[in-house]
């Protein structure tokens, strides 16, 4: 083990310095021009998560616990996962009207839950850190609040966006963040629903993850 | 797999002759160079992240040992478990060990070309332990019983007809179904069920982060999430290379790999996991370990020139613009790396006795170093491996192995031939006058002949004809 460990890092010490390696400069110019102005970045995040199948609604401060029940009874989704101990969370449950679709909170272990999780659950609600135009990319960092499944398990994930939340690029969202100092457990960059072109480069949605995205932009 | 010769000249022959897989190669390929040509447009931007991505993994590579270290203590700080492989059988073991300690019966798989090195499906099933592949491509090659022929489109030498009469044959509740999204959802229902029972999830690394301990991987499909999220326990393995100094140097690494690989601007998901689940989290596995594999890496590490096999990123785009590759298909190769990056990789891993033959895979033409986002001169290495295989050195393993000493001869006399007039001006007569005399079944000659018309010589040499013009030899 720790043989194999000082076995390796050894050879690779004398390989290079038997042959040192001056590495160019990194410039991260290219990164760093890459600027779109606050109007054309959500639609270009809208036009390019939309040729990738995800679908989006547009809200309100003000409406979007209601709006977003609206449209979930309107699909005919039987019920919702959210994450009860967030502010959003907390919207949800004082906010939503009786008839459907049934609010279920993920409150416990993943252990206690599982086959609740992966076959009763339509749809998961999550909040965002925000979105980047280069890719058409939704920042996602799950919390002990919003588990990391609520966004991959159920059939349908809707993403909580405001509207000003909004980055150029991957880069700039980590470095003006300062990700380096502390990452989360788990961090993710969300484009789309879960897709696959394997088959004869056919492409498919909904293969693992959730079947559709729907982008709640709250203004 | 013995460690006898792996014939690259026959299995190609035989998929030459294959022309529905050779149809499904010319398709396949021609959307994914066209579609890549889109992404790419913009030869400034193309350029500089070209550039930029290069830097980053020589940077990287310049600082391999202290970064493989600053990875280990950040990863071990975060709580993730790193072990150290010399070679595959190690890997294996460790992998074992972790879950016959864990009691393991079923894995899931995300997707992990490492994997593929190690045959660790192969060998987890001896052992009792059921590895299931969710990727799926490679669920499709897994049912098929086949290997991957292409390292991001492990399927891709199948058309849907014959994954449709595949499902039908090995999955029970399968109807007959020629529709791509009804053959997907049923691979989506059949492999649900499985992330909700398995006991391990094993992964590759696309990039680990030395700065903050960071594994990072790129998918489409969700697979990858719930193979690193779902079971108890996530075993990551990386072979050593893998390695990045910063945070910020993953952006252009992901922009040129998923823009290489399928043409698209960023896979669905980017999935960045730094910890197991921690006080108070509700999900995630509760163990993580980090593999990291030598397997020769660190040989070819140390040779200047071969150290560049190291860059790469994996994006599979050199098999996509290969014109070999193309019409021979994955399988040809017998390797988990095909393409022009496996005809460099394979033989610095395996040795040259085992696979001499793939550096001669080539036709030279540089399509695959011309689209490579981050710079490998493939073809440059190529023919360094083919010198290699005839000149007995210490750089590879089995350097020598492929020396005949008739060829030596052949190039001594042609080197000699050229280096003096006379004995070129008397070889080239010789041939004008005798050379379309000789029959095609000479030894040597027979080699051309086999598969070409014999040359023709003309009656008069060149240099015969410029005399009469009046221009002097000299």
């Amino acid at each position: 083990m720790s043989e194999s460990r000082n076995a390796i890092l050894g050879k690779l010490r004398a390989g290079r310095d038997a042959h040192p390696l001056t590495p160019p400069e990194s410039d991260f110019a290219v990164l760093r021009n890459k600027r779109w102005d606050g109007a054309e970045r959500l639609e270009r995040i809208k036009r390019m998560m939309e040729a990738v199948h995800t679908e989006f609604l547009e809200t309100t401060e003000a409406d979007w616990p209601a709006d977003v029940q609206a449209f979930l009874k309107a699909q005919g989704t039987r019920n919702l996962l959210f994450g009860p101990a967030t502010e959003a969370g907390g919207r949800l449950s004082a906010e939503w009207a009786e008839g459907g679709p049934e609010l279920i909170p993920y409150a416990d272990r993943v252990e206690t839950f599982k086959e609740r999780l992966f076959d009763g659950i339509d749809a998961g609600i999550t909040t965002t850190l925000g979105a980047i135009a280069d890719t058409g990319s939704l920042i996602v960092w799950p919390t002990p609040e919003e588990p990391r499944l609520m966004s991959l398990v159920p059939h349908m994930h809707l993403a909580l966006l405001r509207a000003d939340a909004l980055y150029d690029t991957f880069w700039q969202a980590m470095t003006e963040n300062r990700w380096a100092d502390g990452m989360p457990t788990n961090a993710l960059l969300i484009s789309g629903p879960s897709k696959t072109a394997d088959i004869e480069q056919t492409l498919a949605y909904g293969v693992h993850g959730p079947k559709r995205l729907v982008v709640v932009i709250i203004r | 797999m013995g460690e006898t010769s792996i014939n690259f000249a026959k299995a190609s022959s035989a998929a030459l002759q294959d022309q529905q897989l050779r149809g499904n190669f010319r398709r396949a390929m021609d959307g994914l160079m066209s579609k890549r040509a889109v992404q790419f447009a913009d030869t400034a931007e193309w350029n500089g992240v070209r550039t930029l991505g290069a830097s980053v993994r020589l940077r990287a590579l310049s600082k391999l040992p202290e970064l493989l270290e600053k990875l280990e203590a950040n990863c071990t700080k975060n709580g993730i478990q790193v072990h150290w492989a010399s070679t595959i059988d190690e890997a294996n073991a460790i992998v074992l060990s972790i879950m016959q300690r864990v009691n393991a019966k079923l894995v899931v798989k995300g997707k992990s070309m490492v994997s593929e090195e190690m045959h660790l499906n192969a060998f987890l099933e001896k052992h009792g332990i059921e590895s299931l592949e969710s990727d799926l491509g490679e669920y499709i090659v897994q049912l098929d019983e086949a290997m991957p022929s292409h390292i991001i489109m492990p399927a891709i030498h199948m058309n849907t007809k014959q994954i449709a009469h595949l499902f039908k044959q090995k999955i029970k509740e399968a109807e007959y179904t020629e529709d791509v999204a009804q053959l997907t959802d049923l691979a989506r229902r059949v492999l649900r069920k499985k992330f909700a029972t398995a006991d391990v999830g094993i992964s590759g690394v696309n990039m680990a982060v030395a700065e903050t301990g960071t594994l990072c991987l790129v998918e489409n499909e969700g697979n990858g999430r719930m193979s690193t999220t779902v079971p108890p326990v996530h075993i990551a393995v990386m072979g050593l290379e893998k390695v990045v100094e910063k945070l910020e140097d993953v952006p252009p690494v992901i922009s040129l790999l998923t823009r290489s690989a399928t043409a698209q601007p960023i896979t669905t998901y980017v999935n960045m996991i730094s910890s197991p689940r921690k006080e108070g989290e509700k999900d995630g596995p509760n163990e993580i370990h980090l593999v990291i594999l030598d397997n020769g890496r660190s040989g070819i590490y140390a040779d200047e020139e071969l150290r560049n096999t190291l860059r790469c990123i994996r994006c599979g785009a050199c098999m996509n613009h290969c014109p070999v590759y193309t019409k021979v298909g994955g399988h040809a190769y017998q390797a988990p790396y095909p393409g022009p990056i496996g005809s460099i990789l394979m033989p610095q891993v395996e040795g040259l006795e085992k696979r001499g033959e793939l550096p001669h895979a080539c036709t030279m033409c540089n399509a695959c170093v011309e689209i490579c986002p981050v710079k490998i001169p493939i073809v440059e290495i190529m023919g360094r491996l083919r010198s290699e295989a005839v000149h007995p050195g210490d750089a590879v393993r089995g350097a020598g192995s492929h020396a005949s000493k008739a060829e030596a001869m052949v190039w001594k006399g042609w080197s000699m031939t050229y280096a003096s007039p006379l004995a070129y001006q008397f070889a080239t007569a010789l041939l004008a006058k005798l050379g379309n005399a000789a029959p095609t079944s000479l030894p040597l000659l027979k080699e051309w002949t086999n598969v070409r018309a014999k040359p023709r010589f003309a009656n008069r040499t060149l240099h015969a004809l410029a005399r009469e013009k009046g221009i002097p030899d000299v």
